[in-house]
Formats: C-alpha cells, structure tokens, sequence
C-alpha cells in the first residue's frame, strides 16, 4: 500500500516536472536569468503546486494517520540557522551553475542525459560527503 | 530585465506545477510523508529504517520519462554545463541540500505550502543564491 502511493506519487511528481519544462536545465536557468531575457514560467510552476499543496495539506492536518496507517510525519524543525542558511545558499549556487535540483536531474538521468547522469553522481557524491561529515561530527 | 516571450509557456507550467501539488498531497494522504527529494536521497545514503517508501517514490520518479514516453515525445532537455561545471554544480546540490534539509520540493513546495518560516528562509536563500550565481556566470563572466 505505502510502497505503490509513493510510487504513484513519484510518477506523477515526475511527470509534473517533465509537462512544465522543470526538468530542462536550460528552461530553469531562463527563470533565473532575471538580468536578461527573463522567462517566468517557472513561478507558475511553483504557484500551481504550492496551490494544490496548500489547499490538501489544510486537510490533511487534520489527520491523525495517512491512508496506509503510517503517522503523518509532519516536519517539526522550525530553526533559521546557519546550516539551513549556508546549506541553502550552497544548493542555490548549484542550481545556478547547472540548472539542476536534484528532482530534474533525477528525472533526465533516468532519460538518459549523460550530463544528468554526471551531475546525479557529483550530487550523490556530495551527499555522501555530508553523511560521512556527519557521522564523524556526531560521535 | 526584458520578458522573452518566445520561452514563455505559462499553460503547462501550471498544468507541471498541479501535478507536482498532487503527488505531494497524495504521498502525505497515503504514506504520511513529505515529498522531499533530497531528504529521500539522503535517507538512503546509509538506508534508514523504513525506506521502502523512499525507494518506491524514486523509482516512480525515474519511471516518469518512460512513461512520458508512451504518449509522446520527451521535450528536448538543453544543457549548457561542461563536465567540470557539472561536477561542481553536483557537489554543491548535494552538500548543500542535506546541510539545509531540503531543496526545491521539500522546502520550496511542501515547505512553502505549509506556512514554515523555516522553508520560506531556506526558499529566499537558494533562489537568491541562484539568481547571483546566473548573473555572475552570464553577466560578469559572459557565459
């Protein structure tokens, strides 16, 4: 049940990415070129989904479980830090360099894009990098 | 700033962004989880208890191009980035994206979507960062 909800809810993130032009870096890099030949499609793409989200996840809070009985695993870290400020500014200046997020590049590495396919293995490679950091940073 | 026109598709960027909102609605409704890619990556890199979800979610994921597929043709992807720019983007994405906890789904969509002070802090961060860099390669660096 939970495994074939969040396939399904892959498929159809994936597919959302894909029909909105997400998942080609050059589309995303349009949007973020507000100094020349501005593209704002992808403001759309993220007024859509935080709609949609928006209005479901108000019903959902409501719930005491998910559909599959699973809890409903509510993010509850509320800190602005300079993990999250750092962290973010790092991931933005990623994003810029290649036009890659981490679910595009998923989802062109899976297309077959050799570029997607090199940028998906530096990202796992950095996040590794972070768990590793971690693990040292914990004990 | 000057609008192009020609890129400008504002009718299937909705219709992307309406599907990326359902699936996160249906990943909350039916398995009561967030739909971060990141986090999922991260959860996996070592595999936590209960990943199941994390993997079936990424496997519809990269599902969705072959799917895409059997209707019509996949949109043409352009990608400028040379190898080593690849590498150092990846890198970057990577790291920081478990420093902060989330990226453009997690806390951009699901974040946002929320009312998290927290995500809209993490969202003003790497769109400003994304913006600069844009403008360092392109307007400063020309190219």
């Amino acid at each position: 049940m939970i495994a074939l909800t969040a396939f399904a809810s892959g498929l159809v993130f994936g597919l959302g990415l894909i029909v909105s032009g997400m998942a080609n870096p050059a589309k995303v890099l349009g949007f973020l070129d507000i100094a020349g030949d501005w593209d704002p499609s992808l403001a759309f793409v993220m007024g859509g989904a935080v709609l949609v989200t928006a209005a479901g996840f108000a019903v959902l809070r409501r719930r005491r479980a998910s559909a599959s009985g699973e809890p409903m695993h509510w993010p509850t870290a509320t800190r602005i830090d300079l993990r999250l400020a750092a962290g973010s500014l790092a991931f933005g200046a990623g994003w810029g360099l290649a036009g890659f997020c981490p679910g595009p590049a998923l989802v062109a590495a899976s297309a077959g894009v050799t570029e997607a396919l090199i940028f998906v293995a530096a990202m796992l490679a950095g996040m590794g990098i972070f768990s590793v950091f971690e693990h040292f940073n914990s004990r | 700033m000057s609008l192009d026109w020609a890129a400008f598709t504002p009718a299937p960027a909705t219709a992307g962004g309406l599907l990326i909102g359902a699936a996160a609605v249906l990943l909350m409704a039916g398995a009561g989880r967030i739909a971060g890619i990141s986090g999922m990556l991260g959860g996996l890199l070592p595999p936590q208890r209960d990943s199941l979800w994390r993997v079936a979610f990424l496997f519809g994921l990269c599902a969705s191009p072959w799917v895409y597929q059997l209707g019509a043709a996949l949109p043409a992807v352009t990608v400028d980035a040379g190898t080593p720019r690849l590498i150092v983007a990846g890198l970057l994405v990577g790291i920081g994206t478990r420093f902060a906890s989330g990226c453009t789904s997690g806390h951009g969509v699901c974040g946002l979507s929320r009312g998290s002070r927290r995500s809209f802090a993490a969202t003003a961060f790497f769109m400003a960062a994304g913006f600069a860099m844009v403008y360092a390669v392109r307007h400063l660096a020309g190219g």
